[in-house]
């Protein structure tokens, strides 16, 4: 058992549990992938990404046990169900990887990304920023006569809807951290 | 017991410890400390090949060949991208090499120093996995989970890169046995409830087939010898793919040939109208199943492999187990047997009298000549020359010559038949064969070639006269590029660009000015006394064996077809193939 209480190798749910294939439409899954944190190993998941043509609308990695030395990949792709079962095979027979779980099939999980948002204003524009940013409880990390950068925690809709709304007052510059998730309960 | 030693004399421990005899390899600077250790030391044999990519094929005929990894060590830069093409041909064909690759020292890494490639980024997509070592603590264990991952799951090769200054340096050495395998440990045992359902089908199967692969020859020859008992008692017709052959005996009466896009009529017929498909370690690559959309339509599809991403990539199965086909096979004839060995044996004696009335087409029928050999007889005569051997081996090139052999050769037992299939790497089969007769001094090795398939890396003739090796390089000389002249006839409107062999060379000065035998057969009457004499010679010998330069290779299933839209012979060419076929490959 590691920090996030991922067992290695133990998950009924991995790729070796096959889920029916059939059906053409396309769907968004999260993907949690427990590496070793070992130099290239982000080259392997983003090359085998490229190399089979899948999508990748959003990545996060980052060590999540210090102890056992591994990190985790967060991935949000898109695909047919049998393009995302390939996706789950493909990652879990990389050597390094210890654990795919897939999110999004796996029962209910949250999802939370982090976004930094320069708008720089003046005047009515300014004002009706950061009068939105309170309805989205983003918070103030910087601020000059004429510019805010807002930090902002959310689902990845939340993050844009709020990008929407600042575009015509003055936005500038839009930092994302990508999405991190984890399954709900126990 | 660990001991102090420098990182090149762990290769070498590593690679005794691992039970290597045979190392193919080219030196260069950034190998230096290693081959120095090689010279002080007998217990392992370095063979030194004239080409990289001939060391990495030839690994792959001696691993291919004796079902033991092969092994290949060579210098940085050029020496690393040279083998490139072998660890991606292995890749694909599931091939367990090593490669041991030098490097410019840790503190150059980065400087674009002499003969400094990104060995580990270029090689990260061809390779099963790859390491870069930067401490010499960690060279020993790094080695013994190499050879730990080419060989276990589904095999591969894999790449250890080694910094000139990692092989100087002292570490402790390791021995496998303390060493941590890691969390790789594939599945290798199927679920019984799946095993025991698919049991349930065979019983009540009216049309069954067993489709094979590559995977019963990776899985060891007690897979062979098991899939041969549960044919035996199912009586059920079994096919092949290419990188099956062996598996099952092709004097076996059950065995109804190899399928796909070159496979026989019966086979493709069969798999087409079978209602049970069992899928044991093969893959559904696209020359097996031509279109798709059409493929075996109406029946029930097991697969067994141990790779979960070969289930559902390109045909969706109703039954995967996951496992390794020896291990699943013992399962099934247990859970079978337990049941009372039953089989709808009505059924399966009607679905027999189809399929021999598909036989009886005889799609490898083909019209002889006594004027100009045709190289569908020059290999019948071929297998009738040397079928009776006690221990022939037989690798290809890539081209016509290479179906023709699958298709006229006969195997008998697995690991006897080396070729290059999902890749399809024209300069595979002369190296190839190299590293089978060194595995094998005493064995029968014969290349089917093409001439120009086995130009691309003819240097390895140099290796064979080196080291003694008695290879018979076997040409079916068509003067053409026979496989690319054969589409440009039947999809490009007869405009053979670029698909001559032109200014070929004398093949029996080129045997002679390698220091081997060279023989020349133009007439079918001396067909015979050629083989013949190539078989008797005791040493590298080359026979240019002439042959009807614009025969084609029937059957042929054209590409964005399915099963039973084959070709079988010219006059079924006509307008085959539309232009929505002529993009596929
Ligand atoms: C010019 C040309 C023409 C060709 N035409 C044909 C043709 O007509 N017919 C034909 O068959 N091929 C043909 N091929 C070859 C073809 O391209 C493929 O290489 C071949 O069909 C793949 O064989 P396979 O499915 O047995 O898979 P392999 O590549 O051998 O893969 C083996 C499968 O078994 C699995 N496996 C490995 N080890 C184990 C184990 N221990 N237990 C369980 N599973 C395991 C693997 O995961 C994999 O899925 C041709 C090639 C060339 C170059
Ligand atoms: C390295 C490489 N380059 C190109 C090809 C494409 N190719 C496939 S078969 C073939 C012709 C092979 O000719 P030859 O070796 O004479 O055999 P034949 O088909 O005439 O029997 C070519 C060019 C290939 N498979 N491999």
């Amino acid at each position: 058992m590691n920090a996030l209480k991922i067992s290695k190798g133990t998950s009924r749910k991995s790729a070796y549990n096959l889920r029916s294939t059939l059906g053409d439409t396309v769907e968004t899954h999260t993907i949690a992938v427990l590496v070793d944190n070992e130099a290239g190993v982000l080259a392997r998941v983003i090359g085998l990404f490229s190399g089979r043509g899948y999508n990748i609308e959003s990545l996060t990695v980052a060590e999540v046990d210090h102890v056992e030395n591994l990190s985790r990949i967060t991935i949000v792709t898109t695909g047919t169900p049998a393009v995302i079962e390939q996706i789950k095979a493909q990652l879990a027979r990389i050597v390094p990887v210890h654990d795919v779980h897939d999110l999004t099939v796996e029962g209910p999980s949250v999802e939370r990304e982090l976004a930094l948002i320069k708008v720089i204003g003046t005047g009515e524009k300014r004002v009706e920023a950061l009068r939105t940013s309170g309805v989205f409880r983003a918070n103030v990390v910087d601020s000059t006569l004429s510019s805010f950068v807002f930090e902002l925690t959310g689902t990845p809709e939340k993050i844009d809807a709020f990008v929407e709304l600042m575009r015509p007052l003055g936005l500038a510059d839009v930092a994302r951290t990508g999405v991190a998730a984890i399954a709900r309960g126990q | 017991m660990s001991r102090r030693m420098t990182g090149a004399q762990m290769v070498i421990q590593a690679l005794k410890d691992q039970g290597v005899d045979t190392v193919f390899g080219y030196p260069g600077g950034a190998v230096l400390p290693i081959y120095d250790e090689i010279f002080q030391q007998n217990d392992i044999r370095h063979i030194l090949v004239r080409h990289e990519q001939g060391a990495t094929h030839a690994a792959e005929g001696y691993a291919r060949s004796t079902g033991k990894p092969g092994v290949v060590l060579v210098t940085s830069g050029p020496g690393a991208t040279n083998a490139v093409t072998g660890l991606t041909d292995a890749l694909m064909d599931s091939i367990p090499i090593i490669v041991l690759t030098g490097q410019v020292p840790t503190f150059m890494i980065g400087n674009d120093a002499f003969q400094e490639a990104d060995t580990v980024g270029i090689t990260r997509p061809c390779t099963k996995h790859n390491w870069l070592v930067k401490d010499t603590d960690r060279l020993a264990q790094t080695i013994h989970e190499a050879f730990h991952v080419a060989t276990n799951g589904r095999p591969g090769p894999v790449l250890v890169d080694i910094p000139k200054d990692v092989q100087f340096a002292k570490g402790t050495y390791i021995p496998p046995q303390k060493t941590s395998k890691g969390h790789y440990q594939p599945k290798v045992k199927g679920d019984l409830d799946k095993i025991t359902e698919l049991v349930e089908q065979m019983e009540k199967a009216q049309r069954p087939i067993f489709y094979t692969g590559g995977g019963v020859i990776n899985s060891g020859r007690s897979a062979s010898q098991t899939l041969r008992e549960l044919v035996k008692g199912t009586g059920f017709p079994i096919t092949s793919t290419l990188m099956g052959l062996g598996a099952y005996p092709a004097s076996g009466d059950k065995w109804i040939g190899m399928l796909g896009m070159h496979g026989t009529y019966e086979a493709n017929m069969a798999m087409h109208g079978c209602d049970l498909m069992i899928c044991v370690g093969a893959r559904f690559d696209d020359r097996i199943t031509g279109l798709v959309d059409a493929f075996s339509p109406g029946s029930y599809k097991a697969h067994i492999d141990i790779d979960p991403s070969s289930i559902n990539k390109v045909i969706h199965v109703d039954l995967p187990i996951i496992g390794d086909v020896g291990n699943v096979l013992n399962d099934m004839v247990k859970v079978w047997k337990s049941r009372g060995s039953k089989t709808n044996s009505a059924a399966v004696k009607k679905w027999w009298g189809q399929i021999e009335k598909w036989q009886a087409v005889d799609c490898l029928n083909y019209k002889n000549s006594d004027k100009v050999i045709k190289p569908q007889h020059a290999l019948q005569r071929l297998e009738a020359l040397t079928k009776d051997h006690p221990d022939r081996y037989i690798c290809t090139e890539v081209g016509q010559h290479q179906m023709w052999a699958a298709q006229y050769l006969g195997f008998e037992d697995p690991h006897r038949w080396m070729t290059s299939g999902g890749l399809g790497t024209m300069g595979y089969g002369l190296p190839a064969s190299v590293g089978v007769q060194v595995a094998h001094p005493d064995a029968l090795v014969i290349n089917v070639a093409g001439e120009a398939s086995w130009l691309m890396n003819m240097q390895e003739m140099g290796t064979a006269v080196q080291y003694r090796l008695p290879i018979k390089q076997f040409i079916l000389n068509n003067e053409r590029l026979g496989m690319v002249r054969q589409w440009q006839q039947l999809l490009h409107g007869e405009r053979y660009a670029h698909s001559w062999s032109e200014a070929l060379p004398d093949f029996v000065k080129l045997a002679e000015a390698f220091g081997g035998k060279g023989i020349l057969v133009k007439d079918p009457a001396d067909l015979d006394d050629a083989i013949k004499e190539m078989l008797e010679y005791d040493g590298p010998v080359i026979v240019d064996c002439v042959v009807e330069k614009h025969e084609n290779c029937f059957p042929m299933i054209p590409s964005g077809k399915a099963h039973n839209q084959m070709l079988l012979g010219e006059a079924s060419t006509e307008g085959a193939i539309d232009s929505e076929g002529a993009v596929m490959v």
